[in-house]
């Protein structure tokens, strides 16, 4: 964790990992606002949890399998209906494969 | 046959959306008696959904540009069961989009004002529903709890507001924010029609794999019985923030009265509670950049138009830039920081360890102690767009709410005095919390202030 703000390049990087195209002024405006939030979670560094396991979730459920059977699904015209462009009963999508695939 | 209730809740709500702009969708009388099983405990009540509960008819927006047009193809289970147990649903009401906020304000569709003073929040992200009911729309009203956000708007609005344990209500249905820690919860004027709603909408449902197998018990019948030999914790940390004044005086003289009502007092010590909004602005924004990733404008949702050579990648981003409001964004990128590599460890693997060491604490407080007493909100309702600017004014905020969460802990927010503040009258509740499945007890002592005090039978002019 760092007290540093963080750099517009770092903002920039983040914002293509979720997805997120911004421009120059909300790149600086973010920035600013979530090195100002990062900055009030450096007061978890003063605790001592050397000891403590990470929690997760509190229902401390392990993974739960449900019997292997075909149960009700949503029909694919309700699914179309929703879709933004569709070929039913695909959904379009811009060309997958090469560059700007987005893999 | 009773009167009819459908009728005149739809026009109240018609008539208070230009003042309150509590809903974001109102559904016709007809429509709203037809889609319910007329028959049941909640037979001709009217309610109103948070819109963020998905329904197989109108639209479920979740107050985002993203879902502005979306029809969900399904209904929530907890919905459902409200259906079948006679309710009407009359609305959809207005959130912080994707139930991101504490004031109801981050909506696509504008803020909702609070109907005490509608210069001000009614609080969030639950604020419609609250505003609903506080304004005698509906006698109920869903919304979704994540770290308050059903909690703090009830206090704000002079209402009841609960938050179930974590896992008690199914999460079928409700648009995903953070899964770990969301829950959805109920706002009523009395603690005894949150006690029949929850009844009804508990439970164990197979179509959400975190849903709870504990048995339901009876949340209405023994409800007038007090709690005997009621140990209620007061946290010194509690006491010791920077609490409005106005809050404070009305938190000691809640303890006062649980006092007067022959509950022991213990002084606890709830040391990370300073802590819990550092913890929880890291897992809530980590699960809801995952969560939020299937946002992509491929299989619904917005979709952005692709100008020339532009590519999938650029379908991706420009849908969810469009879509998605600033405190998204902004919580989408926070969480995509805490989880890259390099700062995991510092930061969420950190908070899941505090994460933890709350809930034991709450464990050591709950080995002597029935319940928790304290604030819901370190302030009450301030004004519209006072804090728009500042998000970690507006997180700090949820100060005395999110520890529940991190826990999964039953909380209620319940009415306990109102505050003078610029010559206005502002409710102010406070917080009762108990050990996980424990929400009869709760609503017990929750009961016994209700029918001691006179602030629940207070509504706005």
């Amino acid at each position: 964790m760092s007290n540093e703000s963080l750099s517009p390049e770092y903002v920039r990087k983040v914002a293509k990992l979720s997805r997120l195209a911004l421009s120059d002024e909300q790149v600086a405006k973010y920035g600013s606002q979530m090195s100002a939030v990062l900055g009030y979670m450096e007061r978890l560094r003063e605790l001592d949890l050397r000891d403590v396991e990470p929690m997760a979730n509190v229902g401390g459920t392990t993974n739960r399998l449900d019997p292997d059977e075909p149960g009700k699904m949503l029909p694919n015209a309700a699914l179309m209906k929703i879709a933004p462009e569709t070929m039913p009963p695909f959904v379009k999508v811009p060309k997958v494969l090469g560059e700007g695939g987005g893999a | 046959m009773s009167a009819d209730r459908i009728g005149p809740s739809l026009a109240a709500a018609e008539r208070l959306q230009p003042t309150l702009n509590a809903f974001v969708q109102l559904f016709d009388a007809e429509k709203a008696r037809n889609a319910s099983s007329g028959s049941g405990p909640l037979v001709g009540t009217p309610v109103a959904l948070k819109d963020n509960l998905c329904l197989s008819w109108g639209k479920t927006t979740c107050a985002s540009n993203m879902l502005r047009h979306y029809e969900s193809p399904y209904t929530a289970t907890a919905v459902q069961k409200l259906l079948d147990a006679g309710a009407a649903v009359i609305g959809k009401t207005n959130l912080d989009e994707f139930a991101m906020g504490s004031s109801c304000e981050n909506s696509c569709f504008g803020p909702t004002f609070n109907p005490w003073d509608t210069t001000r929040v009614p609080g969030g992200s639950s604020g419609g529903s609250a505003a609903a009911v506080a304004a005698g729309i509906v006698p109920l009203a869903l919304g979704s709890d994540t770290g308050g956000s059903v909690r703090q708007p009830a206090s704000h609005c002079g209402i009841v507001g609960v938050k179930p344990t974590y896992g008690r209500v199914s999460r079928y249905g409700l648009v995903a924010y953070a899964s770990s820690l969301d829950q959805i919860g109920t706002l009523t004027p009395t603690v005894g029609e949150a006690a029949a709603a929850l009844s009804v909408i508990c439970g164990h449902d197979p179509l959400d794999t975190t849903s709870s197998r504990e048995p339901v018990p009876d949340l209405v019948s023994a409800l007038e019985q007090p709690v005997e030999g009621l140990r209620l914790a007061v946290p010194r940390q509690a006491r010791n923030q920077a609490n409005h004044p106005e809050v404070a005086r009305v938190f000691e003289e809640t303890i006062a009265e649980y006092r007067r009502l022959g509950a022991t007092i213990v002084d606890v010590e709830l040391p990370l509670l300073d802590h819990g909004i550092a913890a929880y602005y890291i897992v809530a924004p980590a699960e809801a950049s995952s969560n939020l990733a299937r946002f992509d404008g491929i299989r619904y949702g917005h979709r952005a138009a692709l100008g020339p050579g532009e590519d999938l990648f650029d379908l991706y981003c420009k849908s969810r830039s469009e879509g998605f409001g600033p405190e998204v964004q902004r919580r989408i990128m926070l969480g995509t920081h805490v989880l890259s590599s390099g700062y995991y460890d510092a930061y969420y693997n950190t908070a899941l360890k505090v994460r933890r060491r709350m809930k034991q604490d709450f464990d050591r407080i709950f080995a002597d102690c029935q319940a928790v007493l304290m604030p819901a909100s370190p302030s009450p309702a301030f004004k519209v767009g006072e804090k728009t600017s500042d998000p970690l004014a507006m997180y700090l905020e949820d100060v005395y709410t999110v520890t529940i969460n991190l826990a999964g802990l039953p909380a209620m927010s319940i009415p306990a005095g109102f505050a003078s503040v610029e010559g206005k009258q502002l409710p102010v509740g406070v917080q009762l919390v108990s050990p996980a499945f424990d929400e009869a007890r709760m609503l017990r002592i929750a009961r016994m202030f209700e029918r001691a005090t006179p602030w629940h039978t207070r509504r706005p002019a």
